[in-house]
């Protein structure tokens, strides 16, 4: 067992995978020799040589377009999107293009691709790199959406990506790259089904649904309020698509009360679609409305790190919305 | 257009009236003003009129059905007219000005507090019922009212109603029973052998049963009430009705000629009236802020309806009275009582009740106290008996003698709250003494 960041566990997960399928290579901005900018590919490409960690063109959507294209051809890329902010430009050629290919050939072609980007802000990152996308891409059928909160699930989650055989999009909370540390295991293969969603903290009282480094700050706020005496069930999604609407309303008619928390905006937020899911299956368990803790709808984080610390859910804030609820 | 007829609203604490009697039935023709039907509160029964001209197109409500003020009761207009939906009977929204607690006696005094062991009275409002909480109250039959809520705004959580289900209520910790002895459930303390009241089975083949009527139900549900309020305490006194009885054979007829019969229960209100100034803690009642003195001396003189119960009219402002004006007042009450021609107000108000239980042979009685009065006196039977008179030998010599007297006991029970032992004593004995004494 050892102890390592976020960031380590999603580069052990892409050497193993390197290592394992020939198939497999990675293609992003600076991901070579540079090692990538939060240096998630550090050493890699020392490892495996140039044809497997390859530097690409400034261009998003030729990163996605050529991935799109080679697995087509049977290959296995990893893109990176060097900040979710940049991704727009491939937002067709993933929707339009890789989340469709196998439902318009009718299983025929098949686009095995993972396109990692992280995302989140409270870095200082202001308007183009603090952005959460998870909402416009979880509407998208045909597409998996994965967030890890945790170094053992950012490594097992990420090598499960690379195994699946639809295009993934794999969300890393940036902020918690080095912030968020874990155990992993180093003698055995950590692979970590995509779908289920995990349980972080068994509780009676309500149940809070988080991921990314909102999962930390509800971990958080989950200690503070035990000592106040409200139990939080806190569940860690880890896949926004498919999610797993067992544990979701399994945890919601033990306790009756939700609170889903996310730094995505609040309106039209993924949260909303968590608290459709509630209000439409749930209704007889509900004692107390759905509650989302989000962003403000406001087009970007600011730069101003007061203006940030404002638009950030963190663990004052979740606490604050945890007591309410509690109350109700 | 329709008019509805509500179930009325008889005074300013009555929450539910029982339907006696329909004078009409369903189709009839009625006038306005004319009677419609019988209601029955606090053991009064009371002629509701009829608010419109029209047909009897509905009647909601059945004979001997017990109703909450402002209910749906019958509907009159047209033939052929809409009925309006009747929503189910305990509309709670009817009406009802009464303040939240839902004592039947109108009280002299504002709202006095429900004791923390006193069945919970219901609930005016429950509140928001959150999904979950309708759920589990239908499942397992729940009635809300019931249920305390520790959510926000008192409401209902599913904490609350899950607790209700699975132990009882969920009572505040200083309203559970407190640990000991004496707080204990008999069945605890006594095992099987005392089975609990509600479960209680005699062996013996069950014959008929009599159905509760309106007034065995109110009586039952005030005595046990009365007994849970007030920790009630007796004190006992003996009383030589002597000079009351000569009193009242060289007044009889001149009191006849005024067309009062004057009776010893007139003797006994006049006495308790003067008691009652002299102490005046005793015509009160308890409240959480304070012990509450009333200004007049409403005197409740229990009559018996034989099987029909029992019922209590009150004389009011007693201690305006003459003599001859209690007796009056006696008579005319005791003979409405029995006619069952009593009106609301005259059964209440009280400040202290007498009950004389000696009318039907008893020496000696531990009345129940008429709530929310501090004390009732109870009169036992006049009976002659051998007393010693303390008295002097012509020589100056103290010595005693045996003489046959007529006497009484009189019981007065009392609520410890409010009045302890000696003033208890106190007031009996001005009552005995003022007796004892009278010309």
């Amino acid at each position: 067992m050892a102890e390592m960041t976020l960031i380590e566990g999603l580069r052990q997960g892409m050497d193993e995978e390197l290592e394992r399928d020939e198939r497999v290579y990675i293609l992003g901005e600076d991901v070579g020799p540079r090692g990538g900018v939060f240096r998630a590919t550090q050493g890699l490409y020392e490892k495996h040589g140039e044809d497997r960690v390859v530097d690409s063109p400034l261009a998003e959507l030729t990163i996605v377009g050529i991935g799109i294209g080679t697995a087509l051809y049977g290959m296995r890329p990893i893109c990176e999107i060097q900040f979710a902010d940049f991704i727009f430009p491939a937002f067709n050629q993933i929707v339009s293009e890789a989340a469709r290919m196998c439902y318009r050939s009718g299983g025929e072609w098949t686009v095995p691709m993972v396109i990692r980007a992280p995302y989140g802000g409270g870095i200082g990152g202001g308007l183009y790199h603090s952005q959460s996308i998870e909402a416009f891409f979880a509407h998208v059928p045909g597409l998996k959406v994965v967030v890890p909160s945790t170094p053992y699930d950012a490594k097992g989650l990420l090598k499960s990506s690379v195994r699946d055989p639809n295009p993934v999009l794999f969300l890393e909370p940036k902020k918690g790259y080095r912030l968020i540390r874990g155990e992993v295991p180093e003698d055995e293969e950590v692979l970590v089904p995509i779908g289920p969603a995990r349980m972080s903290r068994e509780g009676s009282d309500l149940s809070v649904f988080a991921y990314g480094m909102m999962h930390q700050y509800c971990l958080e706020a989950a200690e503070r309020v035990a000592q106040e005496g409200i139990d939080v069930e806190l569940v860690d999604l880890r896949t926004l698509k498919p999610v797993d609407r067992e544990t979701i309303l399994g945890s919601v008619a033990k306790t009756g009360k939700a609170l889903i928390v996310h730094e995505d905006n609040l309106t039209g937020g993924y949260g909303a679609e968590i608290a459709a899911i509630l209000a439409e299956e749930a209704f007889a368990d509900l004692d107390a409305p759905v509650r989302r803790l989000a962003g403000p709808d406001v087009p970007a984080m600011p730069y101003s790190h007061p203006l940030q610390d404002w638009f950030m859910p963190d663990a004052d804030k979740i606490t604050e919305s945890i007591r309410e609820l509690a109350a109700y | 257009m329709t008019t509805e007829v509500i179930m009325p609203q008889l005074g300013e604490s009555v929450v539910e009236g029982t339907v006696t009697k329909w004078l009409r039935n369903q189709d009839d023709q009625i006038e306005e003003y004319e009677p419609l039907v019988e209601i029955n509160t606090d053991k009064v029964d009371t002629e509701v009129p009829s608010p419109a001209t029209g047909t009897i197109l509905k009647l909601f409500v059945g004979e001997g059905e017990t109703v909450k003020a402002g209910t749906l009761l019958a509907v009159i207009g047209e033939p052929g007219e809409e009925i309006p939906e009747a929503p189910p009977a305990d509309r709670e929204d009817g009406g009802a000005k009464a303040a939240p607690p839902v004592e039947r006696e109108h009280q002299p005094s504002p709202a006095v507090s429900t004791a923390p062991s006193t069945p919970k009275a219901t609930r005016e409002d429950i509140g928001f019922i959150s999904p979950v909480v309708a759920r589990v109250a239908a499942e397992h039959k729940v009635d809300l009212n019931q249920v305390t809520g520790t959510g926000s705004g008192g409401r209902i959580t599913k904490k609350d109603v899950l607790a209700y289900v699975e132990g009882g209520q969920a009572t505040a910790p200083w309203e559970e029973p407190a640990s000991g002895e004496l707080f204990r459930p008999t069945e605890e303390v006594f095992g099987k052998v005392l089975p609990a009241a509600a479960e209680q089975r005699t062996g013996a083949q069950a014959g008929n049963v009599l159905p509760l009527d309106a007034v065995r139900t109110q009586i039952a549900e005030h005595m046990v009430r009365s007994k849970h309020t007030s920790p009630h305490v007796t004190t006992l006194m003996e009383v030589d009705l002597g000079r009351v009885i000569a009193h009242r054979k060289a007044h009889k007829e001149s009191f006849g000629r005024e067309g009062v019969n004057l009776t010893l229960t007139a003797y006994f209100v006049a006495a308790s009236v003067e008691a009652l100034k002299e102490v005046p803690v005793v015509n009160s009642s308890f409240s959480e802020e304070g012990i509450v003195l009333h200004k007049a001396a409403n005197v409740g003189v229990a009559v018996s309806l034989g099987e029909d119960g029992l019922i209590v009219p009150v004389v009011k402002n007693a201690e305006q009275l003459s003599l001859q004006a209690i007796a009056r007042s006696v008579n005319d009450l005791a003979e409405r009582a029995r006619s069952h021609k009593l009106i609301l107000d005259e059964v209440q108000d009280g400040t202290f009740t007498i009950t004389n239980h000696g009318i039907s042979g008893s020496l000696l009685a531990t009345p129940i106290i008429n709530q929310p009065q501090c004390a009732i006196l109870g009169v036992g039977v006049l009976q002659k008996r051998p007393v010693v008179i303390e008295g002097m030998s012509p020589s100056g010599e103290p010595e005693d003698s045996l003489a046959i007297r007529p006497m009484a006991y009189l019981t007065l029970t009392f609520d410890h709250r409010i009045i302890d032992g000696a003033i208890a004593d106190q007031f009996l004995g001005i009552v005995v003494q003022r007796l004892q004494s009278w010309a």
